[in-house]
C-alpha cells in the first residue's frame, strides 16, 4: 500500500468528526483512536489532531515484552496481539505521541490501525473520509504534494529519540523535522483554560 | 391551557436522554441488508451519506464518496446523525396533555380532538385565530404543504416559518438587488476565486463541509477575507481578519466600496450597462472613509485599505456572508451593502466571480420558495400579486377570494398570541423556546393560547407546552426534496418504514385536512405526488422547478432551480447573461446609511452580547443533544469574554457568571479568551430554559425581512457568589445536561 495519512493541523477546525467517525471501524467498533486537542483555547481556537504515525520503527512494538505489536508488510502497526497483550501498559506509556489505547474491560492495548478493514478492501480510512477540511488525508506523497503548498515531514525529534514515520505531518515548506522541546507542566506561562480539560477528559483517555 | 406543569416528569419521560450506540450496541459482525443513499438531515450543505439497515434498522453510515459536494466527508453531527433514528427519547405514539401529563392516545383520538378544537375556535373567533409554524428543515414538499394547509386547509392567512430566525434578510437583499433569491454561484466557483469576503460566517464550526472549496481555493493561491467579531477557527486562517464590533457591518462593507472607488478599482462598463442607482450608494458609500468606517466599526483603518485592495485588485472573487450580518435589526442594508460590492466591481455571473449567501437550515434554500413564508406563494411568488394570486387559485383549484392575504412574521404571530388575535396554533419543526428571541416573552404567548398542537418526532422545549403532540418521523423514514444553499434540489431517501405508531409529517398534515373537510384538496397518496403539484404550482416562478424529477435530480446528483423544462439539467449559475431579475434585467444599487443596532451599550449593560452556534449542535439542539458523543463534546453554553474584561469584573476562567440584559438573565461558565472583542461576549443558543441565550436577545426586528436581532444587544456580567447550579445546570467537566436532570 503506497497510500498513507497526511496530517496538517493548519486546517483542522476542531470538528472532532474524525473521532467520532473513528468509532465506526470493524475492529475497535465503538471506540475512538483519535485524539483532539485544543493548543491553548485562552489565546487561538487552534486545535491538532492526534492519530498513530505508524513509526518505521515502532517504539510500542519495541519496548512490548510479550511482542505482540506487529507490523503489516505496508509498514502498518496494527493493535497488540489479543492472547499475547500482557496487559502491561508500557506501549502505552512509551509512546513519543502518545497515541495507544489500554481497553480495561478487554485488558488489551488498543491503537489505529489506519482502518485496516477498510484500506484493504481499498477504501479510505474513516477519519480521512470525513475530515471536512482535508486536516486528515489518505494518498500517496505525490498525490498530494503538487495539491498542496506545505510539506510532507516524518521525521520527528524528541529529545534524544529520532522517530520516522510513515504518516507525514503538513508543514511549511522549509522545514525537514519536526523537533519537540521538553515542556515544563509547571511553568506559569503554560495555561490551561477549562475546556481544554474537558476535551482531554473526553477525548484523551488514554484507557477505558 | 398550554404550561407546563411537570417538567420534571416530561423530563423523565421525554428526555433529552444521552444515547450514544446503534441498535442493540456497537456490533462489529453486522449483516447490512442495504445501503440506502441520501443526505445528512442537518445544515445548508446536504452532504451526501449512506444509512446501513440492518434488519429494517438504521445502524451506521457509509461515507458517500460518489456524491461531489462533500466526497464522502462528514461533520461529527453528520457522522453521529443516524443514531437520532432509533433514539429512546423518540415519540411513537400521539400524547394528548390532561392534567399536565402527556397521555397516549390513539390517531383518530387525538385528530379528532385537533379537529374539534380548529373548528371550535375558528368558528367563535374567525379563520385567523389559528396559526401555522412551520420549518425548513422539512423537505420541501412539506414545506409546500405547509403553506396550502394554512391557506387552503384551514383557511387563515397567518402561517410562517422558521426560515424568518435564519435567511430571510439574505433573500430580502437579494429579491431588492438581484430580483431574485439564490445563491448566485454553485460551490464549485469557490477555489477559482483568487480573493474571498467571508462576512459574519464562522463556517468553520456551521458549515464544515463548506471548508473543503475553501481550502481547495487556498491551495490554489486565494486569500480568505474574514468579518467576524471573534477570532474564529474560520477567521483564524484567514489572511485578513477584519474583528468588527458587532452590527457594524455597513460600515466596513461601505469602508471597502470607499477605498475601491478611491483606487479606481470599480468596473464603470458593467455598472453602465446592467445595474441601476450607482450613484446613490456611491454618494453613501463616499462618507465611509477608512477612519470613519474604523471608528464606527472598531477594525483598524488599513485593515480597511487593504481589504478593499485586495478585493478590488483581484480578477475573480466571491464575497459569501451568513447570519453574522443577517441577524440585525437591519440585517437586509449589511446584506445590501456587500452586494453593492460585487456590483461595483462587477464580480458577478461568472467562474469565481460571484457572490452567495450560506443558508443555515437543511432546506433552508427550498423552505424559502414554495410558499410556507407568511407573504409567498410557491416558486418565489408573492401572495400580493393578482397575476400570482390567479395562477395558485388555478393550480389548488381555489377562488381567489377563498385565498388569504399575507400574513405575519413569526415573531409577529407570537405578538398577535398575546393579543388574543391568535389562539389556536399548529407548529411543526421548530423549537421556539430556544430559537425564537426573548423566549420570556415566546412562554408568555404560548401559555396564553386556548389551544396548541405540535407535530415533531422528539419531544422539544417548545413540544412541552402543546396540548396535542403528534408524532411526526426522522428524515430517515420518508422520502422527498431539499435545496441546499448552492440552490441545488437532491433527493433524501427513505430507509426504513416509520417507527412504532409515527407518520409522516405529510400525513398528518394532509388527514388533519381532510377532517377539517377540505379533503379534496389534498389528496395525495405520498411525497412524490406532493412533488408534481408542487412543480407545477412552481411552473413561470422564479423558483422554476417544472422540469425536475426525481430520477433526474437523482441522476444528476441534484438539479440547480430554474428548470423550467424537461430538456433542462438546471442552472448552476446565475446571472451569466448579465440578466437580472428585476423589470428592466439590470441589477439594483442601494444607497446604504449606517444605523447600528438597537440597543447601544451604556453604563447598566456596558457590554455587547453577540449569539451563535458550536459545531456539536444544531439549530435549537432538540436533535443533537440527546447524542451522547456531541453533548460530551460540548454539553452546554458558556460566555466567551476577553482576558482584559473579565479581569475587570473580577471572572476567572471557568467560573460559573450571571448574564443579564433588559430582557432575563441566565447562569453560565466563563470562557476566558482573548479570541473575542474586549466590548463584546458570545454565548451559544442551542440550549433551552435556564440555559437559553435568547433569555437575554432582543427581539427587535429588521423592518423588511422581520428577523430578529440575535447577534447584538447591550448585556452586563455578574459574579455570583453561591456555588448554587441552575435547576438545568450540569456539573462542567463531561457531565451532560440529561444525566443532571435525571439526577444521576
Amino acid at each position: 500500500m503506497k497510500e498513507t495519512m497526511f496530517v496538517d493541523p493548519q486546517r483542522c477546525i476542531g470538528c472532532r468528526s474524525c473521532v467520532a467517525a473513528c468509532r465506526e471501524c470493524s475492529t475497535h467498533k465503538g471506540f475512538s483512536m483519535i485524539f483532539v486537542d485544543y493548543f491553548d483555547r485562552a489565546e487561538t481556537t487552534a486545535t491538532m489532531p492526534t492519530i498513530c504515525m505508524h513509526c518505521v520503527e515502532p517504539t510500542c512494538a519495541l519496548v512490548c515484552p510479550a511482542d505482540a505489536i506487529k507490523m503489516t508488510e505496508d509498514g502498518i502497526v496494527m493493535t497488540a496481539l489479543k492472547p499475547r497483550c500482557l496487559d502491561c501498559r508500557n506501549c502505552v506509556n512509551a509512546c513519543p505521541f502518545g497515541v495507544p489505547k489500554y481497553n480495561s474491560q478487554m485488558h488489551l492495548q488498543m491503537k489505529c490501525d489506519m482502518c485496516f478493514d477498510r484500506t484493504s478492501e481499498g477504501l479510505k480510512p474513516m477519519c480521512a473520509s470525513v475530515c471536512p477540511t482535508g486536516a486528515l488525508s489518505f494518498g500517496t506523497y505525490e498525490q498530494i504534494v503538487p495539491l498542496r503548498r506545505t510539506k510532507p515531514v516524518n521525521v520527528h525529534v524528541f529529545g534524544n529519540q529520532r522517530v520516522e514515520t510513515k504518516v507525514y505531518l503538513m508543514l511549511p515548506t522549509d522545514s525537514d523535522e519536526v523537533s519537540v522541546e521538553g515542556v515544563d507542566a509547571a511553568d506559569p506561562a503554560i495555561h490551561e483554560s477549562w475546556i481544554d480539560t474537558q476535551a482531554e477528559e473526553t477525548d484523551k483517555s488514554n484507557q477505558f | 391551557m398550554s404550561k407546563v406543569q411537570n417538567l420534571e416528569k416530561i423530563l423523565d419521560e421525554f428526555g433529552p436522554h444521552l444515547h450514544d450506540a446503534p441498535d442493540e450496541g456497537w456490533l462489529a459482525d453486522r449483516v447490512i441488508d442495504r445501503m440506502v443513499p441520501t443526505h445528512c438531515p442537518y445544515c445548508g450543505v446536504q452532504c451526501g451519506i449512506n444509512l446501513l439497515v440492518e434488519n429494517e434498522k438504521v445502524v451506521g453510515f457509509e461515507p458517500r464518496y460518489d456524491f461531489p459536494v462533500n466526497d464522502g466527508r462528514l461533520c461529527p453531527k453528520g457522522v453521529t446523525a443516524y443514531l437520532q433514528v432509533h433514539h429512546p427519547d423518540r415519540l411513537t405514539h400521539p400524547l394528548i396533555k390532561r392534567n399536565g401529563n402527556f397521555e397516549k392516545a390513539s390517531w383518530d383520538e387525538a385528530l379528532d380532538l385537533v379537529v374539534a378544537k380548529f373548528k371550535e375556535i375558528q368558528a367563535k373567533y374567525g379563520k385567523n385565530a389559528l396559526g401555522v409554524y412551520s420549518g425548513s428543515s422539512l423537505t420541501t414538499e412539506k414545506t409546500y404543504l405547509a403553506g396550502k394547509f394554512a391557506r387552503v386547509g384551514l383557511g387563515t392567512k397567518y402561517v410562517d416559518y422558521n426560515g424568518r430566525l435564519c435567511m430571510v434578510s439574505a433573500g430580502a437583499g437579494n429579491y431588492k438587488a438581484f430580483g431574485v433569491d439564490r445563491a448566485a454561484n454553485p460551490w464549485s466557483d469557490i477555489p477559482m476565486a483568487e480573493v474571498l469576503i467571508i462576512a459574519g460566517s464562522n463556517c468553520a464550526e456551521t458549515f464544515p463541509i463548506l471548508n473543503k472549496f475553501l481550502w481547495q481555493q487556498r491551495d490554489n493561491g486565494g486569500r480568505w477575507i474574514i468579518v467576524d467579531p471573534r477570532a474564529t477557527a474560520t477567521a483564524r486562517q484567514g489572511d485578513l481578519h477584519l474583528q468588527l464590533k458587532p452590527g457594524t457591518d455597513v460600515a466596513v462593507a461601505n469602508g471597502i466600496l470607499n477605498v475601491i472607488i478611491r483606487e479606481g478599482l470599480i468596473d464603470n462598463d458593467f455598472i453602465a450597462a446592467h445595474t441601476n442607482d450607482w450613484e446613490a450608494a456611491r454618494a453613501a458609500a463616499e462618507k465611509f472613509t477608512p477612519d470613519v468606517a474604523s471608528q464606527i466599526s472598531g477594525v483598524p483603518a488599513e485593515k480597511i485599505v487593504a481589504a478593499g485592495q485586495l478585493y478590488g485588485r483581484a480578477k475573480t472573487g466571491m464575497i459569501m456572508h451568513a447570519r453574522g450580518i443577517e441577524h440585525h435589526s437591519n440585517g437586509v442594508d449589511n446584506v445590501l451593502s456587500y452586494i453593492n460590492i460585487v456590483l461595483a466591481t462587477g464580480k458577478i455571473g461568472s467562474a469565481g466571480r460571484g457572490y452567495g449567501t450560506i443558508t443555515g437550515q437543511g432546506n433552508g434554500q427550498g423552505g424559502r420558495e414554495m410558499g410556507q413564508k407568511a407573504d409567498q406563494l410557491p416558486g418565489q411568488r408573492s401572495i400580493s400579486d393578482p397575476e400570482h394570486r390567479k395562477y395558485i387559485c388555478e393550480v389548488w383549484g381555489i377562488s381567489e377570494d377563498e385565498l388569504p392575504e399575507a400574513g405575519v412574521s413569526v415573531v409577529e404571530m407570537f405578538d398577535k398570541m398575546r393579543e388574543g388575535e391568535v389562539k389556536g396554533f399548529i407548529s411543526l419543526c421548530n423549537n421556539g423556546m430556544v430559537s425564537l428571541p426573548d423566549v420570556n416573552r415566546i412562554r408568555q404567548s404560548l401559555e396564553g393560547l386556548e389551544f396548541n398542537v405540535n407535530i415533531d418526532f422528539l419531544m422539544s422545549e417548545a413540544s412541552r407546552y402543546a396540548d396535542v403532540i403528534l408524532p411526526g418521523t426522522s428524515w430517515a423514514e420518508d422520502e422527498g426534496v431539499t435545496a441546499s444553499a448552492e440552490a441545488r434540489v437532491i433527493k433524501i431517501n427513505k430507509a426504513i418504514e416509520p417507527i412504532g405508531d409515527s407518520r409522516t409529517d405529510w400525513w398528518i398534515l394532509c388527514e388533519i385536512a381532510k377532517r377539517m373537510g377540505r379533503g379534496e384538496f389534498f389528496k395525495f397518496s405520498g411525497p412524490r405526488d406532493i412533488f408534481d403539484e408542487m412543480r407545477v404550482a412552481s411552473k413561470g416562478g422564479k423558483a422554476d422547478y417544472y422540469g425536475m424529477s426525481y430520477e433526474k435530480i437523482e441522476r444528476q446528483n441534484g438539479v440547480m432551480w430554474p428548470c423550467p423544462t424537461e430538456e433542462s439539467t438546471g442552472t448552476p449559475r446565475m446571472f451569466e447573461d448579465f440578466k437580472f431579475y428585476l423589470p428592466d434585467g439590470k441589477a439594483k444599487f442601494h444607497p446604504i446609511e449606517y444605523k447600528g443596532p438597537k440597543e447601544v451599550p451604556d453604563e447598566e449593560y456596558p457590554l455587547i452580547l453577540t449569539t451563535g452556534r458550536v459545531v456539536y449542535q444544531y439549530l435549537s439542539g432538540n436533535q443533537t443533544r440527546r447524542i451522547g458523543f456531541l453533548v460530551q463534546q460540548c454539553p452546554e453554553p458558556y460566555v466567551e469574554i476577553h482576558p482584559e474584561t473579565a479581569a475587570k469584573l473580577g471572572i476567572s476562567d471557568g467560573e460559573r457568571v450571571k448574564v443579564l440584559s433588559r430582557r432575563g438573565e441566565g447562569v453560565f461558565p466563563a470562557l476566558v479568551v482573548s479570541t473575542i472583542r474586549r466590548d463584546t461576549i458570545f454565548i451559544p443558543y442551542h440550549w433551552g430554559e435556564q440555559q437559553a441565550a435568547n433569555q437575554l436577545t432582543n427581539p427587535a426586528l429588521d423592518p423588511v425581512s422581520k428577523i430578529p436581532e440575535y447577534k447584538a444587544c447591550s448585556a452586563r456580567i455578574e459574579k455570583i457568589h453561591s456555588r448554587e447550579l441552575p435547576i438545568l445546570g450540569t456539573a462542567r467537566k463531561g457531565t451532560s445536561q440529561s444525566e443532571v436532570q435525571r439526577g444521576k
